[in-house]
């Protein structure tokens, strides 16, 4: 059975597709068979991010709608031949996702032999939202350490445990927190929420902590997902959070601020 | 923290002041979910019932579902004023 992850957080611009871009090339760089799907049917964005933008010939509705197979559909990256990208459609139309036709798409890939399906969630908490979430076994809250991000993260952990597949025969769906964006600096001048103080208003231990860092803008300038700059934290990070995903123990990295110079310290920041 | 870090004024930890609201709100919300999507209604009416003899503030209801068992109870607890003599 393919292991469903959904990739979400309520919140706008948080970094769920750089996310799921990552978490997934990270996957399939340990030889997993990997999906991911861009769920924001209207806004498609994981394609650039991925940098397949030009080779996007059907989408995610084209296949529920019989238009075209699953195989013609599916992109190869271009990197990684075990992973597949299945892009956002385009059209206005907000019903064109329908539950059957996800659970159709899901089945599919299973049946094919995935190990891993990502699903990027659009923003919100509307229909594609609750149907990126719907079949999922697991689930990255993507969270940034402010106070919207954290209530609204708080807001889709109460839906994954009682409007998901899972939640109604009764079961979990296994819950993790992805903290991006993270300045350790900030912190240590009480400016930004900790990771503990999160992780204790939200009552979950995090995943990962992304550092913010300039290379992720790069990488998406770029159409490369940051977990593949193995140079920068951000990278590194990224990789952490996929090898816990795994079930490896990491410790965390790049929660500290880094020790300053001699200068520095006596003048300050 | 620079040596003339002192000269500037600290401002109040703000991210202790988001933590703190953010511990209330959550809690808040979280009571109220998972309840009938009729219950802040409810809650509101009820209030304006209470208000026509008592003053009482509008955080003064708190209403809770909590499952028993096989069956939903619905718990009602209204603060009066201290002051007796007000209703």
């Amino acid at each position: 059975m393919a292991e469903k992850i959904v990739v979400t957080s309520g919140k706008g611009g948080v970094g769920k597709t750089t996310t799921s871009a990552s978490l997934a090339c990270g996957l399939a760089r340990q030889g997993k068979k990997v999906a991911v799907i861009d769920f924001d049917v209207g806004l498609r964005n994981l394609d650039l991010i991925m940098g397949c933008e030009r080779r996007v010939v059907y989408d995610f509705v084209n296949v529920i709608n019989g238009e075209c197979t699953l195989k013609q559909a599916l992109i190869r990256d271009k990197r990684f031949e075990n992973l597949h990208v299945l892009a956002a459609s385009q059209t206005r139309d907000k019903d064109a996702l329908t539950l059957e036709g996800v659970q159709k798409v899901l089945d599919e890939l299973d049946a094919d032999g995935f190990d891993f399906i990502v699903c990027d969630s659009p923003a919100g908490i509307e229909k594609g939202a609750y149907l990126a979430m719907y079949f999922a076994d697991q689930a990255v809250v993507v969270v940034n350490p402010e106070v919207s991000s954290v209530r609204d993260s708080d807001r889709i952990l109460g839906l994954l445990s009682s409007k998901t597949k899972r939640a109604e025969s009764g079961e979990r769906v296994k819950e993790h927190l992805l903290l991006t964006r993270y300045s350790p600096a900030r912190v240590a001048t009480g400016d930004m929420l900790s990771i503990a103080d999160v992780q204790e208003i939200l009552g979950l231990e995090v995943l990962g902590v992304i550092p913010e860092a300039q290379e992720v803008l790069q990488s998406s300038n770029a159409g490369v997902p940051v977990i593949l700059d193995e140079q920068s934290a951000a990278g590194q990070a990224y990789g952490d959070a996929v090898a816990r995903l795994l079930g490896e123990e990491r410790p965390m990295r790049f929660t500290q601020v880094e020790k300053k110079g001699l200068l520095s310290k006596l003048f300050g920041s | 923290m620079g040596i003339f870090d002192f000269l500037r004024q600290r401002q109040p930890n703000s991210a202790s002041v988001a933590k703190e609201r953010l511990r209330i709100i959550v809690a808040q919300e979280r009571s109220a979910r998972g309840g009938p999507d009729y219950l802040p209604m409810l809650r509101r009416e009820i209030l304006e019932v209470i208000r026509k003899y008592v003053h009482v503030d509008p955080d003064a209801v708190q209403i809770n579902v909590d499952k028993d068992g096989g069956h939903d109870v619905l718990e009602l607890t209204v603060s009066l004023p201290d002051d007796d003599a007000s209703a």
